[in-house]
């Protein structure tokens, strides 16, 4: 469905994308997982025809995001990073607006919007700019996919919505894969990645990992334990100075320290911290997530370079 | 064409929903003309004036009395002597000092015959209008006094065509035209599609299959619309509250209107492909388009007195060649014959800045 081959993009002496190339299957949920500035809008508005990339090609259903741009515009949905709709216009208003911009009518596609249209009824007429952030970003999936779009491209639809909502969005875009769409998402939250198909890391401009969720976690080789004391700063320096742990760094209520030394156990842990004059610590055993393998994929890229 | 009028439709809405919006569009027009109908006149009324009249005779009673009836002056003070005269104006209780002779009437109509006006000219705008004002009116006494007894006279003729009384309405309306339609067409369209821009609904709109000239279109379509309303309530309230004519024909002041609005609208969406926010879009349509038109244009300054480089900028401003059209469609009644010229500049311009933004308008970010 969608193939981007060696694309890179700078703004002036900024690399904002290096030579990155990857695929994305139909029916597929593919995530750009990063954090702000690692180049996933500049992404995002390439595939959406708005810019032009240095280097490379990309094609969507086998058209040609430069060449073939004007084709291309009635087959993919794309959803902006901001929220991009007209705040003084009603929810049925931006509705009708974008279907009719698209040459197509709220009815032809309703069945496709429905399970999400169907909670917005209720304010329909109130103005988008009134709606919480979790309505406003229903909307723009709405208004998104009112034209019936092969790939949707949603750039960074969690910002600024609360976890419920974004729980259910999540679920929306299952249902949707399900249905066949091919959709592309980027977001900076660790926790949406493992809901992807799959995912690729990027960072500073270039993919540093790409696979399903489960395989890079799979990768991920030494054990990690989660801690917590009264005093979370002294904590993550007395594990830092520990001989055996490599790293550690704020996890939540927890911090994750990564250890070298296999023959480590939780007891050790809880032994020097409690040495180390710390109150009411806890440590236990963690599975390595996304951010874990993220964190440690970006030290080695600067170590190496 | 069914997203055309979509769009046409959502702007209308924008434009209606913002409280802002509706206030410049349809409260400007009449709170400008009003302004400068009655505020900025320089027309003056009921001007104070004092006499010194040591003659007391039939003449120089008749001369103050048409002075007076005339409703430019009005008599503040009679003066015992000259040395009066110096305190009324320092308190700035009066505007103007008339001085008569001894044995006014006797000597009237003699050629050493002498009346003095003096005027406070620490206002001079205000002093120089008087002055004409009432040598315009001594010159008329003199002329009724010497029909009617056939005393030699000395011969005054001043005479305005089109506006005697140098109407300052004459001026404005036509004035206010330029500058409500340049303001509501130019800077409203700039400000809307810069809206777009910094709301980012502009990336979701260029990602649509709308084409640039769809989105252009759809975006002055309303705003024609309203700016020829503008121009027909300022013209109605030119007519009806102060009694401008409309000698020549009402349809070709409607064309060529409509033909200045379109040179306004494509300066407009030039001013939006540059402008990425909605202040920029302002500053540079207040900056580069209402004040030249206001202060270059003939408007307010007569453009004769301009040094040449400003006379020379002055003709790249619209309004430069739209306002000798309303003046002379309204006050002098000539049509095309006289006015084809002034057309086909504003056609020309418009082209121009038309081509100009559709070639600058971008179908990416």
């Amino acid at each position: 469905m969608l193939s981007i081959s060696n694309i890179s993009k700078s703004y002036g002496a900024i690399k904002a994308l290096d030579d990155i190339s990857f695929e994305v299957a139909s029916g597929e949920i593919f995530g750009l997982i990063g954090p702000d500035g690692a180049g996933k809008t500049s992404m995002f508005r390439i595939l959406a025809t708005l810019l032009l990339p240095d280097q490379g090609a990309a094609k969507i259903a086998g058209l040609d995001v430069v060449r073939d741009y004007k084709a291309l515009r009635h087959r993919i949905g794309y959803m902006p990073g901001r929220f991009s709709l007209y705040q003084d216009l009603s929810v049925a208003e931006n509705l009708e607006f974008f279907a009719a911009v698209f040459g197509t009518s709220i009815e032809a596609n309703y069945q496709l919007i429905a399970p999400i249209y169907d909670q917005l009824k209720p304010f329909k007429d109130r103005r988008a700019g009134a709606l919480s952030g979790g309505m406003k970003q229903k909307l723009a999936l709405c208004c998104a996919l009112i034209h019936k779009p092969d790939l949707l491209l949603l750039d960074e639809p969690g910002t600024g919505v609360d976890p419920v909502s974004r729980k259910e969005f999540w679920d929306m875009l299952r249902d949707l894969r399900d249905g066949g769409l091919t959709i592309l998402v980027s977001t900076p939250y660790m926790d949406e990645a493992a809901l992807c198909d799959r995912v690729a890391l990027l960072q500073n401009g270039r993919i540093m990992a790409m696979d399903t969720p489960e395989k890079i976690t799979a990768a991920f080789s030494r054990p990690i334990f989660a801690a917590r004391s009264a005093d979370m700063y002294r904590l993550i320096q007395d594990l830092r100075a520990m001989p055996g742990v490599a790293d550690c760094y704020a996890f939540g209520e927890f911090a994750h320290a990564v250890l070298d030394d296999r023959s480590l156990k939780s007891s050790d842990l809880l032994q020097y911290l409690q040495e180390c004059g710390h109150t009411e610590v806890q440590v236990k055993n963690a599975e390595a997530n996304i951010e874990d393998c993220f964190i440690e994929l970006m030290k080695k890229e600067t170590t190496h370079g | 064409m069914r997203h055309f009028f979509a769009f046409i439709k959502k702007e209308f809405l924008h434009i209606l929903r913002d409280r802002r919006t509706l206030m410049i569009l349809f409260g400007m027009p009449v709170v400008q003309v009003l302004l400068f109908g009655f505020v900025l006149n320089n027309e003056i009324k009921n001007a104070a004036i004092a006499v010194y009249d040591p003659s007391k005779d039939e003449a120089s009673t008749a001369l103050v009395g048409k002075l007076v009836s005339s409703g430019y002056f009005r008599l503040a003070q009679n003066l015992k002597g000259p040395e009066e005269m110096e305190a009324a104006f320092r308190s700035g209780k009066i505007k103007m000092a008339v001085v008569f002779p001894n044995e006014f009437a006797k000597n009237a109509g003699q050629p050493d015959a002498r009346v003095q006006l003096i005027g406070d000219a620490s206002d001079p705008n205000a002093a120089v209008t008087l002055l004409n004002y009432a040598q315009a009116i001594v010159g008329d006494w003199q002329q009724e006094r010497a029909k009617a007894i056939g005393a030699p006279r000395l011969e005054i003729i001043t005479r305005m065509r089109y506006n005697p009384e140098q109407k300052a309405v004459f001026n404005f309306v036509p004035g206010v035209m330029t500058l409500i339609l340049m303001l509501v067409s130019a800077m409203m369209t700039s400000i809307t599609i810069a809206r777009e821009k910094e709301m980012g609904t502009m990336e979701v709109l260029l990602v649509s299959p709308l084409k640039p000239i769809h989105i252009i279109l759809g975006k002055t379509t309303p705003y024609l619309v309203l700016s020829f309303f503008n121009a027909l309530v300022v013209v109605l309230m030119g007519m009806l509250v102060f009694g401008m004519p409309l000698r020549g024909s009402a349809g070709l002041l409607a064309l060529s209107s409509v033909v200045y609005m379109f040179v306004a609208l494509s300066l407009g969406i030039f001013i939006s492909t540059r402008a990425q926010t909605q202040q920029a879009a302002m500053f540079m349509s207040a900056l580069g388009l209402l004040m030249p038109t206001m202060l270059l244009s003939g408007f307010i300054f007569p453009r004769e007195s301009m040094p040449l480089p400003l006379q020379v900028i002055g003709n790249a401003i619209p309004a430069t060649w739209f306002n000798p059209i309303i003046k002379g469609i309204m006050i002098k009644g000539v049509g095309l014959e006289v006015l084809w010229k002034n057309l086909l500049v504003l056609t020309g311009m418009g082209l121009v800045f038309l081509v100009l933004s559709l070639r600058n308008f971008k179908d990416r970010l």
